[in-house]
């Protein structure tokens, strides 16, 4: 252990350089190594305590902060739109409710008329029967008379033919006849 | 340790601490490939929380992201396991990840020097949260905090043997703290070391070369598992200190 190579090299290394038994027990190493890793240890806590916790953390909170903000925005246009979508419900309603009133009252309207114009018409319709009625008794009593006058006039000449000469008799006999 | 003519195999040679300047003792303050890849570490934590976040972005890019996963992550884990009253001390449980993490990532980079597998870090940091968290414990509860070594919930004959075990377990926590840490980095590097040296006999090569890509692999997941795993148990401590007596 006292010649050149080890006093060199340390105690944990033998003369071609390669470790004696465990390397991390070598106690000439570890004031070294402890030193190091605190001073590591230290950087690194500067380094997140001084720039990226505050960074990271702000810009966390500030996405928070958005994601709650725009959560609400859209919560809020939902809303707008939930009372559009009513408000339109709404006026549909209304409109189809308005036609049919409008729909029902044409409808009643029209009926009256139809009514009305239906009365008329039977009124008429009755008139015209009377007129017609009344006509035809006229035609048929003219009718009636042309036969009997034709009868009687028929029934003189055939006497006065035959050689007869009382007309007043056969218009007597030819009334009776008609009246049967 | 090495056979002559035999394999190259020095898998505990990554392990050795050497000035990085010339030849010469390592005394506390000699700059040593230590500090190299704890500084290397440090300047990462630099870039990817420093640098990464320079933008201060509502909508954030890549690097500013990764940042931001840390912070949260870290963040949620203290809230979750020390309770609402350990939020204050999350700088230092931040420190304490990416200085594992970052020590742990680069320490897989070939030819590095991997800090936390040296029982000399992993111990430092075990104590410091040890100390720390006993001291934080004594401060915010007094006599209080020992109250935590005595179990109410026991029968009162079982509380002084359980008091003991309490007491004992409270103190083996640093060494299973630093060990596991140290032991699971220095193991992997350890096996990648010897599967490189098995590359090197050409018959084996491609064997030794599939194991060291599938190792290589559980390294890097093992790096950061363990960082969790240090973090964690961190936050579990700490609730101790902080949090309401349960037990």
């Amino acid at each position: 252990m006292a010649n050149q190579t080890t006093q060199v090299a340390g105690a944990c290394v033998d003369q071609n350089g390669g470790a004696l038994g465990l390397p991390q027990l070598c106690v000439d190493w570890l004031p070294n190594q402890i030193f190091w890793a605190l001073v590591a240890l230290v950087l690194i806590f500067v380094l997140l305590k001084v720039f990226a916790m505050p960074r990271i953390g702000s810009v966390l909170a500030e996405r928070k902060g958005l994601i709650t903000n725009d959560l609400a925005a859209a919560e809020e246009l939902k809303q707008k739109a939930r009372d559009a979508e009513a408000a339109y419900l709404k006026a549909l309603a209304d409109a189809r409710a308005e036609s049919a009133r409008f729909i029902a009252q044409a409808k009643a309207e029209i009926q009256a008329q139809l009514d009305a114009a239906t009365v008329k018409a039977d009124a008429e319709i009755a008139a015209r029967g009377a007129e017609s009625e009344r006509r035809i008794g006229e035609i048929r009593a003219s009718a009636l008379a042309n036969v009997t006058e034709v009868a009687k006039d028929t029934a003189k000449e055939l006497v006065l033919a035959l050689g007869g000469t009382d007309a007043a008799s056969v218009d007597a006999a030819v009334a009776a006849r008609l009246k049967g | 340790m090495a056979a002559e003519g035999g394999l190259p195999i020095h898998p505990m040679d990554q392990f050795i601490v050497k000035p990085l300047f010339g030849e010469g003792p390592v005394h506390w303050y000699t700059p040593t490939n230590a500090t190299l890849w704890l500084m290397l570490a440090v300047a990462a934590v630099g870039l990817v929380m420093v640098i990464g976040t320079s933008r201060r972005a509502v909508v954030p890019g890549r690097s500013q992201s990764i940042a931001e996963v840390f912070y949260g992550f870290v963040h949620d884990m203290v809230e979750d396991v020390a309770g609402h009253a350990g939020i204050k001390y999350f700088p230092y449980v931040l420190t304490l990840f990416l200085f594992v993490f970052f020590a742990n990532v680069l320490g897989l980079i070939p030819m590095s020097f991997s800090p936390t597998s040296q029982i000399a870090t992993t111990v430092t940091l075990a104590l410091l949260v040890f100390f720390g968290v006993t001291l934080i414990g004594l401060a915010r509860k007094g006599v209080g905090f020992l109250s935590m070594f005595w179990v109410s919930s026991a029968p009162l004959a079982l509380r002084p043997i359980l008091a003991v075990i309490e007491v004992i377990s409270y103190f083996i926590r640093p060494v299973s703290h630093s060990v596991r840490l140290a032991g699971a980095m220095l193991a992997g590097h350890a096996v990648l070391k010897v599967f490189a040296g098995f590359a090197a006999a050409t018959v084996v090569a491609p064997l030794a070369f599939a194991g060291m890509v599938g190792i290589y692999a559980l390294e890097l997941l093992v790096a950061g598992v363990q960082a969790y795993v240090f973090t964690i148990l961190t936050c579990v401590y700490l609730k101790d200190a902080v949090g309401d007596a349960h037990h």
